[in-house]
């Protein structure tokens, strides 16, 4: 016999991690498949809901603006209910990691780019940075860190009309790290609180820090002292200060001990310290994808990493019950059948490679469940860079239930769900809505295939 | 009819791809180029970044420049022929942690395999010391060839401290590690005493016949082992409990001749060995595939080797078959036999293991399954231990230079072990077994032997 499960679940973003561990919570037993990590790496760490509306106009209250959404919408589909089961569920596996769940009000998070941007939750060390706050803020950015420039940053937000004075400098990361050093390299610095060589003339090259054991490095001139990382980072920033009342980093402060750096930081500084959100390698997103990862271990999911899923075997070839048996990963041309009674597919939109495209149309390519799509490719895209592009809503249609429907609109598998990216009618990027449908539908196809195995 | 039965050629796979995404594909510029050409894969990499908060090397060292710099960017610059590879490449340990970390499926360690082939090739002395050592250690197979002839003596020799600091001394090979002791009767001596096929033919068809499986055609159930060279000469236990384990589920064991594996090869730029090995290998495997056998592996890197990197490297007749029908030996049992029954009804005693999935176990999608399987055994359990690497990435954590990042980036998998209520370890990676024992002086094992003591001793 082969490989079974009660549920399995396809995709290990955050609407797969979701759906696996509803179900599991559901007392099934499930197995997640996933071909590569989730494209939370590569994500902000906000977990958004809904920032605007189809006009563009920015939402105060997301749970007060599903209703007007279209009803392809994912939102419609599981409705505002659905919707708050979703980040509850959240919410109790990141416990005070995250906030915002005081309130159905978007938060306004500064972003690495200098602008406003609405969410519903956001990491508990980026909160002293809301746009709502008044008090001053400093941001500071770093020379080999390229994607956050604080004196910019500072520009636009003042532009956007921010309610605080706001200024940007750049610094030198302490210590003698190369100049391309890896983010998580210096997040590991401070989670280690390693000791830096501060003070010598930068020599900016390439040279060791002082790690223990870490052979050459340190100033071949000048006068150099070695300090605690987090003291030595403190340090640097103090003559920019000025008085400020918060200082924002790029979100770089540990991968694990954020916490105690943060409250290092801000003995040292006498002024609140907070992330700034940054594109990937996103720090935040790996922290998040770790506590979700062992929130589904704990409770039972089954993790088969490393190879791609590519197609199916169908329950009953003869009767077409229309049920899928068992997908099937390929591994270096092998195909290896993952046996189970229920499917949810979370394999993500054009990013995570749930939806593919090509010249001739767009499709799911596991299942070849139908995509929509215009038949004529110039009519997927707006002519405006920025427009409202067709092609961002492309995915997968659905059953109340979930159930992706063949092109005649009937469901096409019975016992198979989709969540996430995967589906059709939302246009995360333009909407901010990302996490919010991932978490939503991946709490209802999760419970609803779970409830199917052990009913 | 399942896709296993008609194995797609992935290589064929990969040729047919840069066929039809046309137009855009730089490879055409240079249509006279016969050589592997991997700036394509360069172009899809978008500095996301991701690869580099993968790689274990470039947590500890920061002279390591990281998988995104010895991958797509460096076959970027080398559109100019006269460039050279950097030397930082030989600092890659082969973990491939970066391919699978790469949400857009750059080929990362093909390209290391590939630069770190062209380095030593081109740009290193051969008559340096580390490329002598390189050399020696990328070989393991012949050296453990003639220290089993003689094993005793060759224990007492390795194991002398005198000779170990000539080791390190003239070679750099470090002095902090023991050699790992030879057996007294390799596998393939064992195997050939115990009567070769002829006895697995018919054990076979006797557990067959006990298991009321009689029903089930000889030629279905029939594998073929490559023991690799740790299994034969060091650790023949393993190679046993597989081949036990095998019979009792009535499969008939075949032993082809064969070479390493080749990763210690790889992972030294020691390409022309690699090939010569790869030759023999999918020579022979190939002919037990035709033989109607499936290949089963007990060591983890060594199935990754036939399984991706052979038909990413070589286009040997038959590459492509001998990757698709190569199987971890646990994994095998998985598809085609109900384990968990068996298991559920069979126990061991105080069976309580700290687990460690190799890395080359997570790049072939196994990482817990170990754990998973022995969840049914009554009195075993296997804790993960976490998805750090142990650091010694075959010959890696030898090298005189590199023992202390193989060690820093042990660490945390030692503090994990340590932290879980078992004094045991477990583990499918010969060498990750070597640095568990290393960093905790727990004694390790083999899921296999544990199957075996589960399923076959109890019989006996
Ligand atoms: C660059 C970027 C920035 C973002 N920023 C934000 C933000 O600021 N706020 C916010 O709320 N949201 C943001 N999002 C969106 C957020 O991450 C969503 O949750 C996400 O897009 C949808 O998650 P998902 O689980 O559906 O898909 P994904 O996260 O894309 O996951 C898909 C998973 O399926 C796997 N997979 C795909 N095909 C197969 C297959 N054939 N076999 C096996 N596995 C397969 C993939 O390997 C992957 O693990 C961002 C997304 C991106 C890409
Ligand atoms: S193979 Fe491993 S050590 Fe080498 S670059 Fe990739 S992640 Fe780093
Ligand atoms: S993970 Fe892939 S796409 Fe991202 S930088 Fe590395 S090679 Fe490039």
């Amino acid at each position: 016999m082969a490989i079974e499960d009660d549920v399995t679940v396809v995709g290990g973003g955050l609407a797969g991690m979701t759906a696996a561990l509803a179900a599991a919570r559901e007392g099934a037993d499930v197995r997640l498949l996933s071909h590569k990590d989730s494209t939370l790496r590569s994500a902000s760490g906000l977990v958004d809901v809904l920032g605007y509306d189809a006009d563009g106009t920015l939402l105060a209250d997301p749970f007060e603006a599903i209703a007007d959404l279209p009803d392809s919408h994912p939102y419609r589909t599981v409705g505002v209910e659905g919707v708050r089961e979703g980040l509850a569920l959240f919410d109790a596996v990141v416990g005070d990691r995250y906030r915002g769940d005081h309130t159905d009000r978007n938060a306004l998070v500064a972003t690495h780019g200098g602008s406003v941007k609405p969410t519903a939750r956001y990491p508990a060390s980026a909160a002293p940075g809301l746009a709502s706050d008044e008090r001053s803020v400093l941001l500071v950015g770093f020379e080999t860190v390229t994607d956050f420039d604080a004196p910019l940053a500072a520009d636009h937000l003042r532009a956007a009309g921010v309610p605080f004075e706001v200024e940007g400098a750049t610094v030198q990361f302490p210590g003698d790290f190369r100049a391309d050093a890896a983010r998580t390299r210096l997040a590991d610095a401070l989670d280690a609180n390693e000791r830096l060589e501060v003070g010598a003339a930068g020599s900016g090259g390439s040279g060791r820090s002082g790690r223990s054991g870490g052979g050459a490095g340190g100033g071949e001139s000048g006068y150099t002292t070695s300090l605690p990382a987090r003291k030595a980072l403190a340090e640097t920033v103090k003559d920019h200060l000025d008085g400020t009342e918060r200082v924002g980093f790029p979100a770089l402060l540990g991968q694990h001990e954020t916490d105690e750096i943060r409250a290092d930081l801000e003995a040292e500084l006498g002024a609140a310290v907070f992330e700034v959100p940054m594109g990937s390698p996103s720090l935040p997103g790996m922290r998040l994808e770790g506590a979700f990862q062992r929130a589904c271990r704990d409770a039972g999911v089954r993790f088969t990493t490393g190879n791609p899923v590519v197609g199916y075997e169908e329950r009953d070839a003869d009767r077409h019950d229309g049920g899928v048996a068992a997908v099937r990963v390929n591994r270096n041309g092998a195909a290896i059948p993952f046996h189970a009674d229920q499917f949810v597919l979370a394999t993500g939109g054009l990013v995570g490679k749930g939806v593919d495209s090509d010249r001739e149309g767009v499709r799911e390519p596991i299942f070849d469940c139908h995509v929509p799509a215009p038949s004529d490719r110039y009519d997927w895209f707006a002519d405006e860079a920025f427009g409202d592009h067709p092609f961002a809503r492309f995915g997968v249609e659905t059953d109340d239930d979930l159930r992706p429907l063949d092109r005649e609109g009937e469901p096409a598998f019975s016992n198979l769900r989709a969540a996430g990216a995967v589906l059709g009618g939302s246009d995360f990027a333009a909407e901010k809505s990302g996490s919010g449908v991932s978490l939503a539908t991946g709490v209802a196809a999760g419970r609803s295939a779970a409830r199917e195995v052990t009913r | 009819m399942s896709d296993a039965e008609t194995p797609t050629d992935p290589s064929d796979a990969r040729d047919e791809q840069a066929v039809s995404d046309e137009e855009f594909e730089p490879v055409q510029v240079f249509p006279e180029s016969e050589e592997m050409d991997l700036r394509p894969g360069s172009d899809d990499c978008y500095k996301c970044s991701t690869c580099d908060s993968a790689c274990p090397v470039a947590e500890v060292d920061d002279e390591f420049p990281g998988p995104k710099f010895q991958g797509p960017e460096q076959w970027r610059v080398k559109r100019k022929d006269d460039h050279d590879i950097d030397d930082s490449v030989m600092s890659c340990s082969n973990c491939m942690r970066c391919d699978s970390a790469c949400p857009s499926d750059v080929p990362l360690s093909q390209m290391h395999n590939t630069a770190r082939g062209q380095f030593v090739e081109e740009q290193m002395e051969k008559l340096s010391r580390e490329y002598v050592r390189n050399r020696i250690l990328a070989n393991y197979g012949t050296l453990a060839g003639f220290a089993s002839k003689v094993p005793r003596l060759a224990n007492f020799v390795m194991g002398n401290s005198f000779v170990q600091s000539i080791n390190e001394k003239l070679l750099g090979i470090t002095s902090e590690r023991e050699f790992p002791e030879f057996a007294d009767q390799t596998f393939r001596e064992w195997w050939h005493e115990r009567g070769g096929n002829a006895t697995s033919e018919k054990r076979a068809r006797e557990a067959r016949a006990k298991r009321d499986d009689a029903s089930a055609d000889a030629d279905d159930k029939r594998v073929a082992y490559f023991h690799g060279c740790y299994s034969n000469y060091n650790t023949p236990e393993v190679g046993k409990s597989m081949v036990r384990t095998f019979e009792h589920f009535g499969y008939e064991v075949m032993v082809p001749p064969q070479q390493c594996s080749g990763t210690p090869m790889f992972a030294n730029g020691m390409l022309a060995d690699a090939e010569r090995a790869a030759e023999t290998n999918v020579r022979e495997l190939a002919a037990a595939i035709e033989d109607g056998a499936d290949i089963i592996a007990s060591c983890t890197s060594c199935s990754m080797s036939l399984r991706q990197e052979y038909p990413e490297l070589f286009s040997f007749e038959g590459t492509a078959s001998v990757a698709a029908r190569t199987y971890e030996a646990l994994e095998y049992l998985r598809l085609h036999e109900d384990l968990d029954a068996e298991l559920a009804d069979a126990k061991v005693e105080d069976a309580e293991f700290a687990y460690h999935a190799p890395c080359h176990a997570r790049n072939q999608g196994l990482a817990g399954q170990a754990v998973e399987v022995l969840d049914n055994l009554t009195g075993a359990n296997a804790e993960d231990v976490g998805d750090s690497c142990s650091g010694i990435s075959g010959t890696y954590g030898w090298k005189e230079e590199k023992y202390d990042t193989s060690m820093e980036i042990g660490a945390e998998m030692f503090d994990h072990m340590e932290d879980t209520d078992a004094e045991t370890g477990m583990t499918e990676c010969p060498t990750c077994a070597m640095q568990m024992e290393h960093g905790t002086g727990y004694e390790i094992r083999h899921p296999l032997e544990v199957l075996d003591e589960a399923l076959v001793e109890r019989e006996r």
